[in-house]
């Protein structure tokens, strides 16, 4: 059997029946991790030596307290890895920058305890492109990271790194963050689930911010009830970060076999037009008819700011891009600003330019506007329907080097994605099968804190087409 | 809607400005290339100009909650030992952070 190839549900199944024990688990992942990390590059740290010994300490857990002990720790034996963004106690965290290429957090993101506490075993950091600032995972200053369907071809960024190690079976999950694509262009681009949560739904402290107003914290998986099981643990009110909302946090995993007869569904129409691929189109029209056959009912809906997106999206992101990173100093920790990648250096001073005085009315201010008509736009549709259906991404994987020269280019390949981080709404990508053996991803939009209701049509979409035991031949 | 006007070109002087404000130092290169491609994303944000904003409010909390706030009391939890503020920083002096002379 191969182990790493297993999803987390049958992983922690074949724990407790003690077909195989967390030792071998992540045994199996490292062995993985050592057989194609130089094909990859999808790590930038391993924690070999403390993935085994937690690995150890989880089985002398098992022993101890049997079965009972997985009510309380969900995650136990599982071996995860963590997106290079969040700060993990003792263990280095460089943000994919060499800025702070040596930094070591004194303290875990309330992510990282989460998971840590539910049993999850770290295997490593993930490669991503540096600070979370790009869509292809090539901005990162440690190399970019290749996708395990195709080598030739980007990931999808930015927690690029993250993708291609769940896809590829160096770890059974991993955390990402998303702040206009940064989680859903690479599930799909990496035959992945990879949820973008609620602004507020998940905590973000510990981890290096990038655009305050809309950074949201996800993870990949290959199926939809690990990803679901994984919300269960990291959703939730956070004393340290107040934009945390106190809501409930449902068991997402309890309402998955729920059926979506009479789903209402919309298609919006401004993500039909210009510059999608026709085979991507074609795909999507399928997965909508597969949805039908669920039960779901169909119809076109308008969300008319679309094509004010990313304008609106390149002047606050930037904006707050300059704001958050000018604490990097080189004084309290790290190097000088002059290490700044190109991208960085980009955004902060598009920052600074539209942050400037007289300038200020025009971009920011006139954007925050706009902001505001595209989430009305996103609420009025879901006066009508009950999700939103759209591709993640107009294009297959690109190739590496593709649009690296052209950075607007690049901007405009989350133009499916943006909008839904403007308007704060939580968002699903699930895998909706290959072209020309390259994956192909669904978006699951729904209106805030309406993450049950996505899972339970990812859920049944799934179990309908089972794309995620495809894995790469890598 | 109103007519796309003329094409916004950034000057090296702002963008010398920009890295200056910014604290960032840029090669002949970076100058050159950073006008061409920051003119051309500057140029494309005045498509904004065509959606007519009066009486629209900008967003400031996109779940919009109101007043959050913390009791003002030392967390012990939190605190991090002086050894673990420094142990980061490659410029220090005894038990301070070590800064160039500002005035």
């Amino acid at each position: 059997m191969n182990l790493s190839n297993l999803t987390i549900k049958e992983a922690t199944l074949g724990l407790k029946k003690k077909k195989f024990s967390s030792n071998q688990l992540v045994k199996a992942c490292l062995d993985k991790i050592k057989k194609v990390e130089k094909k990859l590059n999808a790590f930038i740290t391993i924690n070999e030596n403390g993935a085994i010994d937690q690995a150890n300490n989880c089985d002398l857990y098992f022993k101890k307290f049997g079965e009972g002990i997985f009510e309380k720790k969900p995650l136990l034996g599982i071996p995860i890895a963590i997106k290079d963004l969040f700060s993990t106690k003792d263990l280095k965290t460089t943000a994919g920058s060499i800025i702070i290429n040596k930094y070591i957090p004194p303290f875990d993101a309330t992510v990282v305890k989460k998971l840590k506490n539910a049993g999850a075993i770290i295997v490593g950091k993930t490669n991503e492109d540096a600070w979370g600032h790009g869509s292809s995972g090539e901005n990162s200053d440690h190399g970019p990271t290749r996708n395990p369907y195709n080598l030739e071809r980007v990931p999808g960024g930015s927690s690029s790194g993250s993708g291609a190690a769940v896809a590829s079976g160096e770890c059974f999950m991993a955390t990402g963050t998303d702040t206009g694509s940064s989680v859903r262009l690479p599930a799909a681009y990496c035959n992945l689930v990879g949820i973008k949560p609620t602004y507020g739904r998940v905590s973000r402290y510990g981890i290096i911010a990038m655009a305050s107003s809309f950074d949201t914290v996800g993870h990949l998986t290959k199926t939809v009830y690990d990803n679901a099981l994984t919300l269960e643990i990291t959703a939730g009110k956070d004393s340290y970060d107040a934009t945390t909302v106190p809501k409930d946090v449902p068991k997402y995993t309890h309402y998955l076999e729920k059926s979506i007869e009479g789903l209402k569904i919309g298609i919006p129409e401004e993500y039909f037009i210009s510059g999608i691929d026709e085979k991507v189109e074609n795909k999507i029209l399928s997965a909508i008819k597969q949805l039908q056959k669920l039960g779901g009912k169909v119809n076109k809906i308008s969300l008319p700011h679309t094509e004010y997106a990313m304008a609106t999206y390149y002047i606050l992101v930037p904006s707050e891009i300059s704001s958050n990173l000018s604490k990097f100093d080189g004084i309290r920790y790290g190097d000088e600003r002059e290490l700044f990648g190109d991208e960085a250096k980009r955004r902060i001073m598009l920052g600074t330019y539209t942050l400037s005085s007289g300038y200020y009315d025009a971009y920011y201010l006139k954007a925050a506007k706009v902001r505001t008509l595209v989430k009305r736009d996103f609420e009025e549709a879901f006066k009508k329907v009950d999700v939103l259906i759209a591709p993640s991404s107009p294009t297959l994987p690109f190739k590496i080097g593709e649009k690296a020269a052209d950075p607007l280019q690049m901007y405009l390949s989350d133009i499916f994605l943006c909008p839904v981080n403007l308007a704060g709404m939580p968002s699903l990508n699930v895998p909706m099968g290959f072209i020309d053996g390259l994956p192909v991803g669904m978006q699951i939009i729904g209106q805030q804190f309406s993450e049950k209701l996505l899972y339970q049509v990812a859920y049944k979409y799934e179990e309908a087409t089972q794309y995620y035991k495809i894995s790469p031949k890598i | 809607m109103k007519k796309k006007s003329k094409k916004i070109i950034l000057s090296r002087q702002e963008i010398l400005h920009l890295a200056k404000l910014a604290k960032l130092r840029l090669t002949e290169n970076e100058v050159q290339k950073f006008q061409k491609q920051l003119s051309a994303i500057v140029d494309y944000f005045s498509k904004l100009n065509e959606v007519n904003t009066d009486n629209v409010e900008p967003v400031s909390q996109i779940t919009e909650l109101v007043n959050e706030n913390v009791d003002d009391e030392i967390n012990s939890i939190r605190i991090l030992s002086l050894e673990e503020t420094l142990k980061n920083s490659k410029s220090k002096n005894n038990d301070f952070f070590k800064v160039k002379s500002i005035f």
